[in-house]
């Protein structure tokens, strides 16, 4: 359990040093989430394929980096807050472009972790 | 020295916002891992992940219309909300279900987690800016 919450503060820290990092383009569309999200999707499904086929790491501490880490680095509330902002500010398009990108963009993400996790 | 003290004192506030936006990412990780493991016990379906998934973007929205500071920005937003709430293993659970054919309920999943963050979203926003923000 303590494990779970340090790889939490590493996940969550690590998501806003690169939320800082990359700005919003045009001051309002949030690339930093969609790259969290993409990359915390591959990261995931090919850890869970890779540490289990390999057998590293303890069960423990495979849930401390899966479930903790990767995550708390990932966010679905920030995610869901974004598309709200960007349908405030009636920027339609690119609120559907974010949408996609995110929803499709996870999923393709997740499926060549598990790919390649699994060789 | 004015410039020197104005610059260590930005330091100490970002050093600040660091402590608690890890503070809130420690507890939103351990939450979430008991609501799944709770939930775990009564269904195989990721009723953990949607429950923190939906109940994360009320409150995040909720937050997002009171006045901003630095408790509900970095230790309740960025660190606990964030870290209770995931993409990453919601996406992960769609994959499996995918792979298992059960695309109808792949479909409800997605379905319900997307229209109901942002919807709910929204609620939490409408109610704490009637409420609390008053």
């Amino acid at each position: 359990m303590i494990w779970i919450g340090i790889a939490g503060v590493i996940g969550a820290l690590l998501r806003y040093g690169i939320g800082e990092i990359i700005p919003k383009v045009g001051g309002i569309f949030p690339v930093s989430t969609l790259l969290i999200n993409w990359g915390g999707c591959f990261l995931l499904s090919w850890f869970s394929m890779w540490s289990v086929k390999h057998g590293f790491f303890t069960p423990t501490m495979r849930t401390a980096i899966s479930t903790g880490f990767i995550g708390s680095f990932t966010t679905f509330s920030t995610f869901s807050v974004e598309l709200i902002q960007l349908i405030q500010q009636h920027v339609w398009l690119m609120a559907i472009l974010y949408f996609m990108l995110s929803a499709l963009g996870g999923l393709f993400f997740a499926w060549c972790g598990w790919r390649i996790g699994e060789r | 020295m004015p410039g020197v003290d104005g610059g260590s004192e930005r330091g100490d506030i970002r050093m600040f916002s660091v402590l608690l936006i890890g503070l809130g990412g420690f507890l939103g990780a351990i939450f979430r891992y008991g609501v799944s493991v709770w939930f775990k016990r009564i269904s195989s379906y990721p009723w953990g992940t949607l429950c923190v998934n939906l109940s994360g973007s009320f409150f995040l929205g909720g937050i997002l219309s009171l006045p901003p500071s630095v408790i509900t920005k970095y230790l309740m937003g960025i660190g606990f909300l964030g870290a209770f709430t995931t993409f990453s293993t919601f996406k992960w659970e769609t994959l499996q279900m995918i792979r298992n054919n059960s695309w109808k309920i792949s479909a409800i999943y997605l379905g319900v987690s997307y229209m109901g963050g942002v919807f709910l979203a929204w609620v939490g926003w409408v109610i704490f800016e009637k409420t609390i923000a008053k």
